[in-house]
């Protein structure tokens, strides 16, 4: 195993273990403690197999797993950050339709490998993004009737 | 033969319509890479809210159906499975295609499935009702252990490692308890309000299985499925049937190891499909010619994968747990209409559950009729570019998990456990044991607790949780099931150890 992987282990480990952890903690001090019979037992488990998990990442000793590449990062930051921006504000913010569509256009322009220098692959961007906030739109808004939050330009 | 007086219900316009609609859409995203069955399955749930429970599950069970047959449509025309479950299907399915029988590969590859996918039924049907019975006998203290053992079981059979199965299992239990306790209402590890109420199980089921998928086509950054599409040739149809009954042995194979494989929880499809391959290949005279575009191969890996579906679902719906992560999903969506599944649903919901495993059966024919006239066809989903699935996805995923409660907050556990789930991924944790370990934390606790207070008043808890024939069946089943992955894992490690050294 390599360095990167190593660390990476040991983070991602060692950042269960610390849920582990406070899990048993706050299961063995919170009351009533009655109310914690069950999840003392899910927790002490819990703990005790992350901190195994923990100490083999330590010695170097964890076999599955390849962690992440430099690449594979670079490559899913920006999608990742549009992700988080739109589900934990833009849906509620903006709408659920406005939100859906920039998030979908920009998705659209990061990773689709069409080349963005000709007017043609734009214009099949907006048309592929159209159809689908159609369809979108058809499903929830009139077959479901589902309620999405106001709308930013409603 | 109770189903047959039910059979007439799959048969109604809605319902025979939403049969086809789930087997063609289902065909069609079993065919694209990077959709799973579970996922596809997980994202139609939120559009079962407004049917009727048997209209619901008659939808999701033909999606399951044909997401795992129509899989095999990928890994033949691309060598790119559609799902885990179809992997053996590209080692001679692929090799016949290059060679210009794709769509005899195709052909038999339907016909196969739709075979094993019919005894697999047949099993259902017989074997659930019988076990449903016996079932009966399970007191709180049998089914706590038993919902214990679908967390192990699937927690180490279906990870590459025990250790991090059972950890996965565990998170799984944990985020089940929290919110406010049944018994004292007491708040649990309520850290956002998002929470207060608990975790939503079909939110979490589709960030769980969707998400981490949204996130994997990010990493592979701008580009297109790297995989050229094979151009199926015209194949006589009469021709693929003989084939297919030519091969009697690899067919029988391949439904035996499907069936057996599907009744125990936590073994998937992928597993079917390999060791009725690998069985096959022993078994058969002609063993040198697989990987060479074998049929025997196809039948063998593709009868497999569809017979385990049905069995996968007989501890789910006698016992309420789910033999694979998709029988999972599908609890979800007995859950949202408010039937448990266990021992009582044959007799108190039988308008339900009969069509359901009724429209299975009939799928099974509709799925052979459309995958062998849209197979061609659907390998085409494969140019879609993976930008345009990842934000398809993404979006059906925030709309379907909104649309289960009305409740932002669902939409965030939905985002938070899917961006967790992907990393988990990548350092080698499941999603599996852990969405059974979510689903069948209630039931765990829930039993737990009234086992205890059953002990306290009684013969006290030692003696309640672990005495009794089937508590000690149960008990040696999941200590057999941690026993036997560690021998595995120790035993691949030293192989892989010996090869390094040689290498």
């Amino acid at each position: 195993m390599n360095d990167l992987p190593r660390t990476q282990h040991i983070i991602a480990s060692g950042a269960i273990a610390a849920v582990g952890i406070t899990v048993a903690y706050i299961s063995y001090t919170q009351e009533p403690a009655a109310a914690f019979v069950f999840p003392r037992l899910i927790a002490t488990v819990f703990a005790m197999l992350a901190i195994w998990t923990f100490v083999k990442a330590v010695m170097g000793r964890t076999k599955v797993g390849q962690g992440l590449s430099g690449q594979d990062m670079r490559n899913l930051l920006p999608g990742l950050i549009v992700t988080l921006v739109y589900a934990f504000w833009g849906a509620k913010e903006l709408g659920f339709y406005t939100a859906t569509t920039i998030t979908f256009f920009i998705l659209l322009a990061l990773y689709d490998p069409a080349p963005h220098t000709e007017a043609k692959t734009w214009i099949k961007r907006v048309l592929i993004t159209a159809g689908f906030m159609a369809v979108m739109y058809g499903l929830f808004a009139m077959l479901l009737n589902v309620y999405t939050p106001r709308e930013i330009f409603s | 033969m109770e189903f047959l007086y039910y059979m007439g219900d799959v048969f109604t316009p809605i319902n025979f319509g939403l049969l086809l609609l789930g087997t063609i859409g289902g065909l069609i995203l079993g065919a694209t890479p990077g959709l799973s069955p579970t996922m596809t399955v997980a994202l139609m749930i939120p559009f079962t809210f407004k049917l009727a429970p048997e209209q619901g599950l008659i939808l999701l069970g033909a999606a399951y159906t044909s997401t795992v047959a129509g899989g095999a449509v990928s890994a033949i025309l691309l060598k790119i499975p559609g799902a885990p479950a179809n992997i053996a299907t590209t080692l001679d399915g692929h090799t016949m295609a290059q060679k210009g029988e794709g769509a005899k590969a195709l052909q038999i590859s339907f016909i196969a499935s739709a075979i094993g996918g019919l005894f697999g039924v047949f099993l259902l049907i017989f074997l659930t009702p019988v076990l449903a019975t016996w079932a009966l006998a399970f007191g709180p203290s049998e089914l706590f252990w038993l919902a214990i053992l679908g967390v192990t079981v699937i927690g180490t059979l279906d990870s590459s490692s025990v250790v991090k199965g059972l950890l996965s299992g565990c998170i799984g239990l944990w985020l089940a308890t929290i919110g406010f306790d049944d018994i004292m209402g007491a708040q649990r590890f309520i850290f956002h309000s998002s929470v207060s109420g608990g975790i939503n199980v079909i939110p979490a089921l589709i960030g769980l299985f969707a998400i981490p998928q949204v996130i994997a086509m990010f990493a592979k950054g701008r580009s297109n499925v790297d995989a050229e599409i094979i151009v199926v040739q015209r194949h006589p149809i009469g021709d693929a049937f003989r084939e297919v009954f030519s091969r009697k042995r690899a067919l029988a194979i391949g439904t035996a190891v499907g069936s057996i494989i599907g009744l125990i929880p936590g073994v998937g499809g992928q597993i079917a499909g390999l060791v009725a391959y690998d069985q096959s290949k022993k078994m058969s005279p002609e063993s040198a010619k697989f990987g060479t575009g074998h049929p025997e191969g196809v039948i063998a890996a593709e009868s497999a994968n569809n017979a385990m579906v049905g069995p996968s679902l007989v501890p789910l719906l006698t016992l309420s747990i789910p033999g694979s992560p998709t029988a999972a999903v599908l609890l979800g969506g007995l859950l949202i209409h408010g039937i448990f599944p266990g021992p009582a649903l044959f007799t108190q919901y039988p308008e339900v559950v009969w069509p359901f495993i009724n429209s299975m059966l009939i799928g099974q024919i509709l799925m052979c009729v459309f995958g062998l006239l849209i197979a061609g066809w659907a390998a085409n989903v494969a140019r879609v570019p993976r930008a345009v699935m990842a934000a398809v996805v993404l979006g059906l995923a925030v709309f379907g998990s909104y649309s289960v409660g009305h409740s932002m907050g669902d939409v965030y556990v939905m985002a938070a456990l899917g961006l967790a789930m992907y990393f988990l991924e990548r350092f080698g944790f499941s999603a599996a044991p852990l969405v059974l370990g979510l689903i069948l934390g209630p039931i765990a606790e829930a039993n737990f607790m009234q086992g205890a207070m059953i002990a306290n008043a009684t013969i006290g808890q030692m003696a309640y949780f672990f005495t009794g024939w089937l508590n000690w069946l149960l008990i040696l089943i999941v200590v057999a099931s941690v026993g036997y992955s560690i021998w595995m894992e120790l035993r691949q490690r030293r192989y892989t150890t010996k090869e390094d050294a040689q290498a």
